[in-house]
């Protein structure tokens, strides 16, 4: 791998080489580097259209990390993973697309993820995005994720993107059987004319299912955000989503928090918040010694901590 | 040479057809080593004359000097950068940023957990259960009070204003606020201490009293000559009654 790969590892994975455990590095549509263990195999898809990860019943605190990075300008990839979580198992899945464009070419990474967690299974998974080059071409991630959580799964999904996408649609489903909880935290930011949207459809099926899905965001410049969360209770269940943003400059945000409760014993509750950042956190910093952009720094980077 | 000099202080708020004057013409000199209180009916203007000092809210008319230099129109900023300490009345809440945060940004440089522990123990909070909390309002009223309070601290800067430091400390007692203030007033060298305050207990240390009353200064001295004319006014007995219950 060159610096920029090495250097767009660092950025989406904390990795400054080759991780520990199981992985897959995907480097310019190509496979760079991988590694199985006794528990985690990973498996490419016959058809080249991605690879299959399979995670033994009871494998514990193991971790696999499937990064994806670009660094040619012009390159366009979709991309299918998908994950088999064996039963009672307790992983940490680290992904993430890092796309470096100096071209005049758009480079588009579009990752379809699908996860099969199984029963009482444990999932973190991490996905970060990022985005760098001073080329025309723009930088497109549009991740697809599909989640089917058997009974009294757990499943954790923090997903990330802070600095140089310049177009991302987000689609997410999931289906939680009996038990199962969802957690998901999503934290964004876009700068200049960058567009990220980011669409949540969360079945809770299964009695006593939860979810929760929290949105922090950030939208400075002229840029866009479109967060559409929608959780659909078709049993008793519990749900929560929220999305809290900052808006900057000429940002705009648009928060669409949606609730379906088809069952008599759904609980389902929405909040969604849009504001500058409050005149008296900055006056506070300011009192401190701190410059007006050095506070709003701090206050950014606390609040998308 | 005193440390702080306001020279003709007027500030005032449009209010639908007439203006209405908030402070008229404040003459008030801070000397070194003085632990000045300033005091008065609530609306008489204080806050209004705290905020001016740390940049907060700019004068219409007249002069501030900090240790000889016009800071008239200096920001917020290069006051706090110059030496002027402020503690918010209602203290700021935020998102994400922790307490020690928030006292490594006081301190101006990276310290070290230890270092942050110091001033939180000073105001009479255990660190551990409070260094990592975020400073929003799963935190009490009080417990931002002390916090606040510790940000100034933590900045040993030469001049220091309180903006009603009492209001809100629940469970703490005054004299490990004095106490606050007198070690305060020791660790900075010719520094000096503002505070606005009703509470008898904070006048009572006072080396000198300031009262404003209906954007004026109505009295100024030693506690011996100022107190006895208060005993009973509402510069004194409102927050007196609230803080004894």
């Amino acid at each position: 791998m060159d610096e920029i790969q090495k250097r767009l590892l660092m950025e989406i994975a904390d990795l400054h080489g080759v991780p520990e455990g199981a992985y897959n590095i995907r480097a310019n549509g190509q496979m760079a580097a991988r590694n199985t263990t006794a528990n985690i195999d990973i498996i490419s898809k016959e058809d080249g259209s991605g690879i299959d990860i399979r995670i033994r019943p009871n494998t514990k605190k193991e971790s696999v990390h499937i990064p994806v990075v670009l660094s040619d300008s012009g390159l366009k990839e979709t991309v299918y993973n998908d994950f088999y979580i064996g039963e009672n198992s307790d992983v940490v899945i680290v992904a993430g697309c890092g796309i470096d464009n100096c071209g005049t070419q758009d480079s588009e990474h579009d990752g379809i993820h699908r996860f099969y967690v199984g029963k009482n299974a444990k999932v973190k998974y991490v996905e970060k995005h990022y985005g760098s080059g001073e080329g025309e071409g723009k930088r497109i991630l549009n991740p697809g994720t599909e989640v089917y959580m058997e009974s009294d799964s757990y499943m954790e999904m923090e997903m990330v993107q802070i600095k140089g996408v310049d177009s991302t649609v987000r689609n997410t489903i999931a289906q939680l059987a009996d038990g199962a909880r969802l957690v998901v935290s999503e934290r964004l930011m876009t700068h200049g004319k960058q567009n990220a949207e980011s669409i949540y459809r969360v079945y809770m099926n299964g009695e006593n299912s939860s979810a929760d899905v929290v949105s922090r965001s950030v939208a400075r410049d002229e840029s866009y955000q479109k967060f559409d969360s929608g959780l659909i209770g078709n049993a008793p269940c519990s749900g929560h989503t929220e999305c809290d943003s900052i808006i900057m400059d000429k940002g705009r945000i648009l928060a669409v928090p949606q609730l379906e409760a088809n069952h008599i014993d759904a609980a389902l509750i929405h909040e969604a918040a849009i504001g500058k950042i409050a005149g008296e956190q900055i006056i506070k910093l300011m009192t401190l010694g701190l410059t007006r952009e050095q506070a709003e720094e701090h206050i950014i980077n606390g609040f998308l901590k | 040479m005193p440390i702080l000099e306001l020279q003709n202080i007027s500030y005032q708020v449009e209010e639908e057809d007439n203006d209405k004057e908030i402070l008229k013409d404040i003459n008030l000199t801070l000397e070194p080593n003085k632990f000045v209180v300033i005091t008065g009916p609530n609306g008489g203007g204080k806050s209004t004359l705290a905020k001016i000092i740390a940049g907060i809210v700019a004068p219409v008319s007249g002069r501030i000097l900090f240790d000889g230099e016009d800071i008239t129109n200096r920001s917020i900023t290069e006051r706090a950068q110059l030496g002027i300490g402020f503690a918010f009345q209602q203290p700021v809440k935020f998102k994400g940023i922790k307490v020690i945060d928030l006292l490594r940004i006081a301190v101006g440089k990276h310290i070290s957990v230890a270092a942050a522990c110091e001033y939180l123990s000073k105001v009479g909070l255990c660190a551990k259960d409070y260094i990592n909390r975020e400073v929003n309002a799963s935190l009490s009223g009080g417990e931002l009070k002390r916090i606040e309070i510790a940000t100034v601290i933590a900045r040993k800067t030469k001049l220091s204003v309180f903006d009603e430091p009492e209001a809100g400390i629940d469970l703490w007692s005054f004299q490990n606020l004095i106490k606050v203030f007198e070690n305060l007033r020791s660790s900075v060298e010719d520094s000096c201490i503002l505070v606005i305050s009703h509470q008898e207990r904070i006048l009572n240390i006072a080396d000198e009293i300031v009262v404003i009353a209906d954007g004026r200064i109505t009295g100024q001295g030693g506690k011996e000559e100022i107190l006895p004319t208060l005993i009973g006014t509402q510069a004194m007995v409102n927050v007196c009654n609230k803080m004894e219950v």
